[in-house]
């Protein structure tokens, strides 16, 4: 059972401290289970706690916890990507930087419009920020544990040194800012990348598996793209909806302070209502960002990864090309054969090596995207089922209450007979 | 994502759940997970009744009829679930008052109108009912006794365009059923058209609103709407357009039998019952932009007012003041509920939109039962959408018409306070004339001209030779008589805005029955739908 705290210190600082106690079946292995059970977010910095339970002994104690910022978790991603014997794997995507432009902008707003807010407004609003920072809270969380677990479920990165150091190190890893050269270097690195696309669409596959792999993958890459940004944009329609809710309950709740009237108290009972529908409309919109277009965000980028394998394999498939056709040529001028042979070798060693366990983190993709999926969307469902009788009932009761309470008008008992 | 499972999000720290109201701690009570364990019992409790609802509409309730265009376009068949037949055992296990009502008579003014009919065409079996019919009979009655005591039911249906091009117009049925004996039948029929509509505005608002009634003000004309039916578009929108005209037509007649002495004006009864009506003319500034002039004339003039009316005036104009900021608080929620409506409908195409996505990521995943699943997922998506538009239209006809209509009612209500100024301002002003006349008359008294003062005296009372006993020619006469005048109008415009208020009250709480009959019924699809889903989640491997 999780559970989510917030302080809020002032108005212009805000502390959020994510405390949860998640429950162990996430790791299956328990030799190596780590999770981050806290996390503090100050300002734009958002620290999580990375806490460890191991029984290797290749680590110094059997638990332990480390705080690590989000540049910390890249630094582990972008170490491992550029570890060359890993070439054949694929690489755990890296977790998005946490967003809090929303909430942050939604602060700002509720800083300068206080002197102006009626104390009952100033209270929901602030509920409703700290609801919203919870949220996106609770995403980035997420989104970076399953990138730790991603790697220690893996039999190969768990033993990986960084990684180790990692979770482990108590100090500040000193993480340098990407400088100028590390970020036109990303840029050359995406430029090479979409040549790499180019290069694997043209290269001449051998190998059955990875040509229905290389088609169902690019495929499938553009698909889930478009479904996310979709998915997107049906979760902030939600979210809209809700929005207009809460405008409609504060107008309610907006008569005169002097006015008398019972037709007040009736507004006020109707703004109860729409506070609800309010709510549970917002529970809905976080539900299904959570478990659907979280779901749908992650695989765009665990696609990637593979794709990311795909082309580097491509790659080798070419050196290992390049390397026969020297050779020949060597072979043909009659010099430096013995070092085009060793070229020759090693080309068909890498790509043999990386065509091998390519085939086996591929087939271990499938069945993990076809159990996140089943996953997520039975949990998603069964929540949309709950939040669906909950509102159901909470519309039954306040009928209920509105058409039995004869508060000077006879109320009519609706007409259901259409049901 | 694999490893990141089992998450269920944090039941949200809910402060108000610790409302001390006795009637909302059992709605507070449900935040958390036991919910489900409450819905269950009611909800998903055993079907004792297997029902077979029927889809024909009742012989002989006029108001059941096909109705307007826009509703057969919104609303789609069953999902093909059963689902008719759960929503019918949803009622019958629920208790026993809320699966109340007649079938046949509707026994009140208000009818529902579109909503009705919107939500479900399926129409319960009066079998089904009867056992709560019976209950509900003898609170019926009492209702009856205390309040209302007359039976008249008003619908407008079927809109027809009659005519081609620019000459074309809308003509529709307004049916009537009744029992009071000033008609000629129970039940009667006859068709007509806007400008029919706008006529008898005029001719009651010429009549009634100079004693202080608050005259319901009709629907407004729109000329970009009527163009595109006249234009012949068959699109959507105009079809939007005649069932937005038709319900607020159907409302506008409802509120004006609604009222004690329209309903008595034999104009009313002349617009009801005759066959061929004359054509009203001049009908152009009787809406839209004309008579919303005249209304913030009306406001404006009260306004400009400066003069001081006395006493019993704080019930007056305490009441303006609250009916002015009421105004203002509708046109905002108006503006909300606007926004919801079109919120509503961006989401309804986000979701369709999703729902195609979705089904082509299926046709591309490898993993036959993930692609069964994600196929699934888009018609479950799919439906959604169909639910949405379907909320959207109730938004708009339950809430936004509502709001927009007491916008206008309100402004009807200050006209009507305009009047009685009117008529004080005539009062005032025979006083002041009184005045001066009587003076004139003292003076001359002192000036001891008695030729003058004979004169004077005539010219209080006036006295025509002809008529001596023509008492209503006198200045004397004449202030009584307006202060008979304003006498009256102050007590109709009193009465009249209590009935009013009681209406308000009683129309808005009826509103909020519906919306949340809608959202209810909403929501039972939703679930259905999901559950429909689940297996095929579980189903993945």
């Amino acid at each position: 059972v999780q559970f989510g705290a917030f302080q809020h210190s002032c108005s212009n600082k805000i502390y959020l401290l994510l405390v949860r106690s998640v429950s162990v079946d996430l790791n299956n292995d328990a030799s190596l289970v780590i999770d981050i059970p806290d996390a503090l977010c100050e300002r734009d910095k958002v620290k999580f706690t990375v806490h460890t339970k191991t029984t290797l002994s290749s680590f110094q104690k059997p638990e332990f916890s480390v705080p690590r910022q989000h540049e910390e978790f890249i630094w582990l991603h972008d170490t491992i990507v550029e570890t060359e014997e890993y070439a054949g794997l694929i690489i755990p995507p890296a977790p998005p930087k946490p967003d809090f432009e929303g909430p942050r902008e939604k602060m700002h707003k509720l800083g300068e419009g206080e002197s102006s807010m009626t104390k009952e407004e100033y209270a929901k609003m602030k509920q409703e920020l700290e609801a919203e920072y919870l949220a996106v809270f609770k995403k980035t969380v997420q989104v970076h544990e399953v990138f730790l677990q991603r790697f220690s479920s893996h039999p190969i990165f768990r033993k990986d040194r960084n990684f180790q150091i990692f979770l482990e190190y108590d100090q500040d890893l000193s993480v340098r800012r990407k400088n100028a050269k590390e970020m036109f270097g990303g840029f050359f690195k995406n430029m090479v990348k979409s040549a790499d696309e180019v290069l694997i669409s043209g290269v001449k596959e051998v190998d059955e598996f990875f040509e229905q792999e290389k088609t169902f993958l690019l495929d499938y890459s553009s698909k889930i793209k478009d479904a996310t940004a979709k998915a997107e944009k049906m979760t902030r329609s939600h979210k809209n909806v809700a929005d207009d809710y809460n405008h409609i309950s504060g107008a309610l709740n907006s008569t005169a302070a002097d006015n008398n009237t019972a037709f007040k108290k009736h507004l006020e009972k109707y703004a109860e209502v729409f506070e609800k529908l309010r709510k549970l409309e917002d529970r809905v919109a976080s539900d299904q960002e959570l478990k659907l277009t979280e779901l749908l965000r992650y695989y765009t980028r665990d696609i990637q990864a593979a794709k990311d394998l795909l082309y580097r394999r491509a790659r080798a498939l070419a050196d290992n090309e390049n390397s026969n056709k020297a050779l020949d040529k060597a072979r043909l001028k009659g010099k430096d054969i013995a070092q085009a042979e060793e070229n020759q070798k090693q080309c068909l060693q890498k790509f043999d090596k990386l065509s091998e366990s390519g085939k086996k983190e591929l087939t271990s993709f499938k069945a993990r995207r076809v159990v996140a999926f089943r996953k997520n969307l039975i949990e998603m469902t069964e929540l949309e089922i709950k939040h669906a009788k909950v509102r159901r009932l909470k519309c039954c009761v306040y009928h209920y209450m509105f058409t039995r309470q004869c508060s000077g008008s006879h109320g009519k008992p609706g007409n259901l007979r259409e049901f | 994502m694999s490893g990141s499972c089992g998450r269920i999000p944090p039941p949200f720290p809910d402060n108000e759940d610790q409302e001390a109201e006795s009637d909302t701690r059992v709605l507070d009570s449900d935040e958390d997970d036991d919910d489900d364990d409450e819905g269950e019992d009611i909800f998903t409790g055993a079907r004792s009744n297997p029902i077979t609802p029927t889809s024909a509409p009742d012989e002989g309730d006029i108001f059941s009829e096909e109705g307007s265009y826009i509703r057969s376009d919104v609303h789609h068949a069953t999902n093909g679930l059963h689902s008719d037949e759960e929503e019918l055992d949803l009622f019958t296990e629920a208790t026993v008052e809320l699966t109340l009502t007649n079938t046949t008579s509707q026994g009140r003014r208000e009818i529902t109108g579109p909503t009705a009919s919107a939500c479900n065409t399926t129409q319960v079996p009066n079998s089904i009912l009867k056992p709560s019919i019976v209950t509900k009979t003898t609170e019926e009655l009492e209702e009856e006794e205390s309040g209302d005591q007359f039976e008249l039911n008003i619908a407008v249906t079927n809109p027809e365009k009659i005519g081609d091009g620019m000459n074309a117009y809308m003509s529709y049925k307004v049916s009537t059923q009744t029992t009071l004996p000033m008609f000629l039948n129970k039940t009667f029929s006859v068709r007509r058209r806007f400008s029919d509509f706008l006529g008898l505005y005029e001719k009651i608002s010429a009549k009634h609103s100079l004693l202080g009634c608050i005259i319901p003000p009709p629907p407004q004309k729109s000329v970009v709407g009527m163009t595109k039916v006249k234009v012949g578009k068959e699109d959507s929108s105009s079809a939007e357009f005649v069932e937005k005209r038709r319900a607020a037509l159907e409302r506008y007649l409802q509120r004006v039998v609604a009222h004690p002495s329209l309903l008595q004006d034999p104009d009313v009864r002349e617009f009801l019952e005759r066959d061929e009506l004359l054509r009203a003319v001049n009908t152009q500034t009787l809406s839209g932009p004309g008579l919303l002039k005249m209304i913030n004339r009306a406001s404006d003039a009260v306004n400009k007012m400066t003069i001081k009316m006395n006493e019993s005036d704080n019930w007056f104009e305490s009441k303006l003041q609250e009916v002015e900021n009421e105004e203002q608080l509708l046109r905002r929620l108006h503006a909300a509920v606007d926004s919801l409506v079109n919120h509503r409908k961006e989401l309804c195409s986000n979701t369709a939109v999703f729902s195609k996505s979705v089904a082509m990521l299926g046709s591309v995943e490898e993993n036959s039962a993930l692609s069964r699943a994600l196929s699934q997922l888009a018609e479950v998506e799919d439906k959604m959408e169909q639910l949405h538009q379907q909320q959207a239209f109730n938004d708009f006809f339950i809430l936004a018409e509502l709001l927009a209509d007491y916008i206008r009612l309100l402004g009807a209500v200050r006209c009507c306070f305009e009047q009685r100024m009117k008529v004080w301002q005539r009062l005032q002003e025979a006083q002041s004339t009184l005045q001066k006349k009587r003076e004139a008359e003292a003076k001359l008294l002192w000036a001891n001209k008695p030729e003058k003062l004979q004169q004077a005296k005539d010219d209080i009372n006036e006295v025509k030779l002809s008529t001596a006993n023509d008492k209503h020619n006198t200045w004397e006469s004449k202030v009584s008589q307006y202060e008979r005048d304003f006498e009256r109008v102050t007590c109709t415009v009193r009465k009249e805005v209590l009935r009013f208020e009681k209406e308000k009250a009683r129309d808005f709480k009826q509103h909020i029955v519906k919306y949340l009959e809608s959202l209810l019924h909403t929501q039972h699809r939703l679930v259905k739908c999901w559950e429909a889903f689940l297996p095929e989640a579980k189903a993945i491997a």
